[in-house]
């Protein structure tokens, strides 16, 4: 793994694994003896979000923040805690940002106070060949645009996150590589890693292993 | 094939536009708001409407209009938006009109909340509008049954001339899993009853609901009740699962059977024999199925995110033949696997 920024930043197609890749990334940093901040900037996606994962975090010293009515009944996309503040305080910040250029707005809200940390943050775009509307390189570039356009942030560096759920196999991953470092021609911002689950044997460059946290309730 | 990783929304939107939907006409809603933002992307991609209407109420009627002019038409909500359309929906029944209705169900009564329910159940199969009519009613329990389901729904629409609704959940309409799709639509059974300009070749057609003259109106309401026995006895569809041989069968449906079917394979684990009997259309109610799954039955245990509503549906499509009990969550809560399972223990005796 490439050696962290003190602010991560995480964006993406909405589905392409940004939050599970969140999670990995803090109970990792966590795990190491980090001391590790996720802030959950989803105003879009009702369910299946960072807030979904309080205990776990609690449990592993991962401290959350997150919008005050997330996982409840009340639908306000209402931001209540102040970025630069947490950006002040010490240890390792991850974002998880809404999916789109529509989730991305959210944090167009925050890209000016961000600006003075500019050397310190690191904003991943997560990609994921399977999905449908970024299924070629070039609708992922275009989508990542949108996304910087919506954000006022550019983005630094790719991961692919390209897999089908329960039914990803090596070759699932294996078969992406050539998508994602199309996308990185394309943008010309440098390819990360390719993210590689549990029990997937997948032989690829710079893997990054993760498990999958996001689950459906009657999932063993 | 090709394999996409979808969400139930967005992958019922794909399937809608493949089945060749020309109009969609919607309000935003969570859950089922990802309907709406992948037609507005793509609607126009592919030679069709996408429009915001002012309200669901808007939406309904300009689904109305356009399924008179012949086109294939959808419209998209959750809970509480389906309540507002209901009129629509009823005057779309009674003027003979094919359309699809998708409702992403959520908490009520209400406004309820936004977590995943089943409490339409009476609506959508019983109650959805006022007059003697059904609507088709499907309840896929995958996103890859979100596809199949729309794609069928269109076509079955247009067939017996009436509407259809997809019943899902917030938990389908948001869940990712893979799915392949079916070939883009491209040949369609001729509607000579649309209002789509007669040329002054043939007789000008008039779709309506309304009848001056009262044998008038019960003769159109018996002939579509003819319709309703042909689809009775032809098109039912469920799933059974390990019923053969089953002691306690569980009914449920949607995502409230993906919960069933892990418990009655853990119970299957336990040596107690399980199954499970998944209705897919709820109207019509598939009777004959119900009762090849409860054969071997000592009791029936149905399961869904409500108070109990397709309970009563179980209990008369088997005649009370076996002693019907009733596990459920609501408000937005889904039962977990581990409370079947103790149900079903407790039935097994």
């Amino acid at each position: 793994m490439n050696k962290m920024k003190k602010i991560t930043i995480v964006t993406g197609h909405y589905g392409s694994g940004k939050t599970n890749f969140t999670a990995n990334l803090a109970l990792k940093a966590s795990n190491a003896g980090e001391r590790v901040t996720v802030v959950d900037l989803d105003i879009v996606n009702p369910y299946f979000r960072s807030a979904d994962f309080d205990d776990l975090f609690k449990n592993s010293g991962v401290r959350l923040a997150a919008p005050l009515y997330a996982n409840t009944n009340l639908d306000i996309p209402a931001l209540s805690f102040d970025l630069d503040f947490i950006a002040r305080s010490d240890g390792y910040i991850i974002v998880d940002v809404g999916g789109d250029d529509a989730g991305a707005s959210a944090l167009g809200r925050y890209a000016d106070g961000l600006a003075a940390y500019e050397d310190d943050i690191e904003m991943l775009y997560v990609v994921n060949m399977y999905r449908r509307l970024t299924g070629s390189p070039e609708e992922a570039a275009e989508l990542m645009n949108e996304i910087e356009c919506a954000s006022k942030m550019k983005c630094t560096a790719l991961v692919n996150n390209s897999n089908l759920g329960e039914e990803t196999v090596a070759e699932t991953v294996e078969r992406s590589i050539p998508y994602a470092e199309k996308i990185s021609e394309l943008t010309g911002i440098p390819l990360f890693f390719t993210v590689v689950t549990d029990g997937v044997r997948a032989n690829v460059p710079n893997p990054f292993s993760a498990r999958v946290y996001v689950k459906k309730l009657w999932e063993d | 094939m090709e394999r996409n990783l979808m969400k139930g929304n967005e992958a019922l939107a794909e399937a809608a536009i493949r089945a060749g939907c020309k109009c969609f006409f919607g309000y935003p809603i969570t859950p089922q708001t990802e309907v709406a933002a992948y037609l507005a992307k793509n609607m126009p991609k592919n030679g069709g409407v996408f429009l915001q209407a002012e309200s669901e109420i808007a939406a309904i009627n300009m689904v109305l209009g356009a399924a008179s002019a012949g086109v294939r038409a959808m419209t998209s909500s959750s809970s509480p938006g389906i309540s507002l359309k209901s009129e629509g929906v009823s005057y779309i029944a009674g003027s003979d009109l094919p359309c699809v209705i998708v409702n992403v169900q959520r908490g009520g009564p209400g406004l309820g909340g936004i977590q995943p329910a089943q409490s339409d159940y009476w609506q959508a199969t019983k109650a959805l509008g006022h007059g003697d009519y059904q609507l088709l009613v499907y309840a896929p329990c995958s996103v890859q049954e979100m596809v199949d389901k729309v794609t069928l729904a269109f076509d079955m629409a247009d067939k017996y001339r009436m509407p259809a609704m997809i019943l899902a959940d917030g938990l389908l309409g948001q869940m990712m899993e893979p799915v392949t799709f079916p070939e883009r639509k491209t040949v369609f059974e001729p509607k000579p009853w649309a209002t789509n300009g007669h040329g002054g070749k043939r007789k000008h057609n008039i779709t309506n609901s309304l009848y001056l003259v009262p044998e008038e109106l019960e003769n159109s309401i018996k002939e579509r009740y003819k319709r309703y026995e042909t689809i009775k006895a032809n098109h039912t569809e469920a799933e059974l699962y390990m019923t053969e041989d089953a002691d306690v069968v569980v009914t449920a449906y949607g995502a409230a059977a993906r919960v069933a079917k892990t418990a009655v394979n853990r119970a299957r684990a336990e040596g107690i024999k399980a199954g499970l009997f998944r209705p897919i259309t709820l109207w019509p109610f598939p009777v004959k199925e119900i009762n090849e799954a409860v054969k071997t039955a000592k009791a029936v245990l149905d399961v869904e995110m409500s108070m109990g509503q397709m309970v009563e549906d179980v209990r008369l499509a088997i005649n009370c033949a076996k002693p019907v009990e009733f596990f459920g969550r609501t408000g937005g809560v889904i039962p977990t696997p581990d409370e079947v399972l103790e149900n079903i223990r407790r039935l097994n005796g």
